[in-house]
């Protein structure tokens, strides 16, 4: 095994895209600029050549394209050993749920090579997916909607007898529609199973105001840090396109409660609605960034940071103040982008923005510039 | 008469814009909205209140007191006040 360094040179983070419905990728890479040290390279690990965050040249110095981690876990992680041929990673922060998996398999493997991630447990991982977010519920006293797990349209058409409409029809990974009628009810369930098969999670939908919560689990029941946001605005994919950090101790115990019974390892985002009668009903868990992330580093709790060093071996004291009232609003731009990285990304899949002085020699990028021009 | 903690946690700003800081909710209150909000933050009674708003706005109507009744109940309506809050009088 590599020796580790304490403070990571080379961090790499995936999650790229950066549309209306935005990966967190481009928002950890924000907050990783943040504090940098001089010589600090970060890397982005995209999926398709027009990923927004590819093109941000001033968030990321190398980009490579990645095959899906679904196609084959070898595949992937020879990409990953060939970036990391040529950029030397110290860190991978994924920030997607559908590699969480692969990451977390490949764990042992990429430590061996000298990468560190900071990730939950498959146990873990598996204990807050939404199939078993009830018995998540009752471990920890926290409240959740009743919901119903389905794998057929049979089971769906009887599940109004525990559940009542409107209810919401979920996927395993992403993807959220409220349905009133059996009709609406089906046409979501196809759809949710034609993106991400079954099981299907059906969940009572409850009124109230919904909130948030970015938080980081130390891995033996304590958490490094968190924050509470309330989303202000939201766009038609249910997407948060303006929100603000609000003082919430009773929301921010949740969190707590979460990573103390769980012993979560890593970053997670808590999603709950305040019912009217002030009570935290617990809707997801998302065992990543979200893509919100860098409205938490302004407000004085920088995670991305936090985990490029925990995975290194390093001990961050944790950060519990933050500022309330430090509000986001999304925007749309058109990212000038360089013909030349299109070119780059699509004929040779990535892209190498010249080197850090104190970084390794050039001759590698040289080479593949070569071979790109024969 | 007492305040709650909801109110004495609004950040107030001299234009009249309110942040409570346990919702994330913002309003905006006009200048005899923000003398009756101070007001109920300090725990002013009702007949203290009315006298101020004369004192500042000449042209305070007659009505003063009923509208700062109904002032009171808009922010029961937002949850700024509690259901049991009461001015006294």
């Amino acid at each position: 095994m590599s020796a580790r360094r304490a403070a990571p040179r080379v961090v790499a983070v995936t999650g790229m895209n950066a549309t209306d419905n935005p990966a967190p990728g481009v928002g950890v890479l924000r907050s990783l600029r943040e504090g940098a040290q001089p010589g600090e390279r970060h890397v982005g690990l995209a999926y398709d050549a027009l990923d927004p965050g590819i093109y941000a040249r001033e968030l990321v110095e190398d980009v490579f394209l990645l095959p899906y981690p679904s196609s084959s876990l070898d595949v992937y992680l020879e990409r990953l050993a060939y970036v990391h041929e040529r950029v030397g990673l110290d860190v991978i922060i994924p920030t997607l749920d559908a590699e969480l998996p692969a990451f977390i398999a490949a764990e042992p493997k990429l430590r061996a090579m000298g990468i560190g991630t900071f990730l939950p447990t498959r146990e873990q991982l598996d204990l807050r997916s939404k199939a078993n977010l009830g018995d998540l519920g009752r471990r920890a006293g926290l409240d959740v909607p009743a919901a119903a797990v389905v794998t057929s349209v049979q089971e769906l058409a009887r599940v109004h007898e525990r559940i009542a409409y409107p209810f919401w029809v979920k996927g395993v990974f992403y993807g959220a529609k409220l349905v009133t009628c059996l009709d609406e009810a089906i046409s979501a369930f196809h759809k949710v199973v034609a993106q991400w098969g079954v099981p299907v999670i059906v969940q009572a939908s409850v009124a109230g105001e919904e909130l948030n919560v970015i938080g980081l689990g130390d891995g033996e029941g304590g958490l490094w840090g968190a924050v509470p946001m309330k989303k202000l605005m939201i766009t038609d994919k249910g997407k948060g396109w303006a929100g603000i950090t609000i003082r919430d101790p009773a929301l921010l115990a949740v969190a707590e409660r979460f990573v103390q019974v769980t012993r979560w390892r890593g970053p997670f985002e808590v999603e709950v609605i305040r019912d009217r009668a002030g009570r935290y009903q617990l809707l997801e868990i998302n065992p990543r960034l979200p893509a919100w992330v860098h409205l938490a580093t302004a407000a004085g709790v920088n995670l991305p940071r936090a985990i490029a060093a925990l995975a290194t071996g390093g001990k961050p004291a944790p950060v519990r103040d933050y500022q309330v009232g430090t509000m986001f609003v999304r925007i749309s731009i058109d990212q000038i982008a360089s013909l030349e990285d299109l070119e780059r990304i699509v004929t040779a899949g990535e892209i190498r923005r010249g080197e850090p002085a104190d970084s390794r020699p050039l001759a590698a990028t040289e080479a593949r510039t070569e071979v790109h021009a024969a | 008469m007492s305040s709650t903690p909801q109110l004495a946690n609004l950040a107030v700003s001299e234009t009249g814009f309110v942040f409570d800081p346990s919702t994330g909710a913002t309003f905006t209150v006009n200048a005899t909205g923000l003398v009756v909000l101070r007001a109920l933050r300090d725990g002013a009674s009702l007949t203290r209140i009315v006298e101020q708003l004369s004192e500042g706005f000449a042209e305070a109507s007659r009505s003063a007191r009923d509208e700062v009744l109904d002032f009171v109940q808009l922010l029961r309506g937002h949850g700024l006040l509690g259901a049991d809050f009461e001015v006294t009088s």
